[in-house]
């Protein structure tokens, strides 16, 4: 390695003396900047910045999704019923049997409505995949139903070409008691058109073989292994086409809205 | 680059803390027999770690660029100034660690040969630190996008076990951070400042003819560290600070409860 020259002590001080001005500067900015993050306005209950490191992030991993790159598989004995984890939307009763998926196009003109048997008629698919959670723990499961994009292709004629985003949500008009409290059960997500078309994005009505139960989102949820739980919709009620990313519930409350894998 | 690391450890650490809180769910034991859980209440309690999931998920996955881009900045600066050559292990290092290892303990009296910069112990774990940094950051992605880098995911045994990896990984570079915090006190002042002025301060030999009584200082290690460090260190909260005050569109000035124990409906 080639060695330094020698230098004399009165430099070496005035060196060190710069290198500790230097330092406790860079410290000092260090800490501002640090509070300056801390303090920003937020946008969806996170700092500006961060949120605009969340979005850097989702057009960084947009532009580098491929349809072909699959989830993982597993074996199916490898599954198991999920744990539950959280209630919102699924708070209130459901009628099963009056159940009805409601599909709505960009401006919010209803374009049709299904009951499960409309679902049933698609093609059949099933998966034994991970399961993520946004708080870290995974688990394999095993899901059957209809492909959305087989489900999507039932609307293209009444489609726009440039459908971005899909945005779900729970049946309108559920409530629940809250301390005494008639209260509004309501659970939403929106999701990149991108995501929701691959073959892996199922709108699910079996669990292991069997018809979902309610507290896992029958009688339709959507599955996917590329995005977080928080993303796949239990108990579907409504299904919009959008131009735009619509609303998100932890989105909303300061959560990453791609929150894709 | 080397200074640039503490406070970006510090705040992938702590975000990352806020993230483990949502699943802890690993501990030491064996069976049923639990010896020791990640982490007890109390810890969560003491650091406001508790219910700042999103929080620590933003943090995290800001910052982490930011870890990156510093740790490449210093491989690719170790390999043009070829100061890597005082660095790699050789084949000396794995004996002569174990004899510094001895000495610093006091089993051992006499002193190891300190061959250039750094003796055989510090070649090995300053090496190793930058191969944990990287784990580190290969680990977390592979945590982050399993599907879109599956090859990592795969490599490193699937996403739970990455995660794990991931949650080691952090527990040894705290380990490394304690043990190279006391050894930095240890050695004392000089060997401090010379990590930051690049410059090591050397009391020469007054029976050497040359000689003064004067200490004179020698060129010695991590000569540009200091002016890096300083210099690399404002840029990072500088070009944060331009790229944020950008936005600040629309505040939301409700704050809904934080709370990731209900985070994921499905």
């Amino acid at each position: 390695m080639p060695e330094k020259p020698e230098i004399s002590v009165e430099a070496y001080r005035k060196r060190s003396r710069r290198s500790l001005l230097a330092g406790g500067a860079a410290a000092v900015a260090g800490l501002f900047g640090w509070r300056w993050v801390q303090n920003q306005p937020e946008t969806d209950n996170i700092p500006n910045v961060l949120r605009k490191g969340h979005e850097f992030n989702e057009s960084l991993w947009k532009s580098l999704f491929r349809h072909d790159h699959q989830a993982r598989t597993f074996d199916r004995e490898a599954a198991s019923i999920l744990r539950l984890n959280g209630r919102i939307g699924l708070r209130s009763e459901i009628d099963l049997d009056g159940w009805q998926l409601t599909v709505k196009g960009p401006d919010g003109t209803e374009l049709g409505r299904h009951v499960l048997d409309d679902i049933k008629r698609l093609p059949y698919h099933e998966m034994t995949v991970e399961h993520k959670c946004i708080e870290g723990w995974a688990q394999i499961t095993n899901w059957g139903g209809a492909r959305f994009s087989d489900f999507m292709r039932l609307y293209e004629d009444q489609l726009p070409d440039d459908i971005s985003h899909v945005y779900m949500q729970t049946p309108d008009d559920q409530y629940y008691l809250r301390n005494g409290n008639r209260t509004r059960d309501h659970y939403y997500t929106s999701c990149d058109i991108e995501t929701m078309l691959h073959n892996q994005t199922l709108l699910a009505y079996n669990n292991l073989g069997e018809p979902i139960d309610e507290l896992h989102g029958a009688p339709l949820r959507l599955a996917t292994p590329l995005k977080y739980g928080i993303k796949q919709l239990k108990r579907i009620g409504e299904i919009q086409f959008l131009t735009e990313t619509g609303g998100d519930y932890w989105g909303e409350r300061g959560y990453d809205w791609y929150a894709g894998l | 680059m080397h200074w640039i690391n503490f406070p970006l450890i510090v705040i992938m650490v702590w975000s990352g803390l806020r993230i483990y809180w949502a699943e802890d769910v690993y501990a030491f034991g064996f069976l049923d027999w639990e010896w020791f859980k990640f982490f007890p209440e109390s810890f969560y309690t003491s650091l406001d770690l508790n219910r700042r999931l999103a929080r620590g998920l933003a943090f995290h996955f800001n910052f982490a660029w930011l870890f990156t881009i510093n740790g490449l900045a210093f491989v690719v600066y170790t390999w043009r100034t070829r100061e890597w050559r005082e660095l790699a292990p050789n084949r000396r290092s794995l004996r002569g660690s174990l004899d510094v290892l001895l000495h610093d303990l006091r089993i051992r009296k006499e002193e190891p040969p300190k061959r250039g910069r750094y003796n055989e112990a510090q070649r090995l774990t300053y090496s190793l630190v930058i191969g944990l940094g990287a784990l580190a950051v290969l680990s977390g992605f592979a945590i982050f996008k399993p599907t879109q880098v599956f090859p990592l995911t795969w490599v490193l045994g699937g996403y739970t076990s990455a995660r794990v990896i991931h949650f080691v990984v952090t527990i040894a570079f705290v380990l490394f951070f304690v043990v190279h915090i006391l050894q930095v006190a240890r050695a004392g002042w000089r060997n401090f400042t010379s990590m930051v002025t690049g410059y090591e301060l050397v009391d020469i030999d007054p029976t050497k003819p040359e000689a003064s009584a004067e200490p004179e200082a020698t060129a010695g290690s991590e000569a540009t560290a200091g002016s890096e460090t300083s210099a690399g260190s404002e840029a990072t909260a500088g070009s944060e600070a331009t790229a944020g005050s950008e936005a600040s569109a629309g505040s939301v000035s409700s704050v809904p409860p934080d709370n990731p124990q209900e985070t994921a409906d499905a």
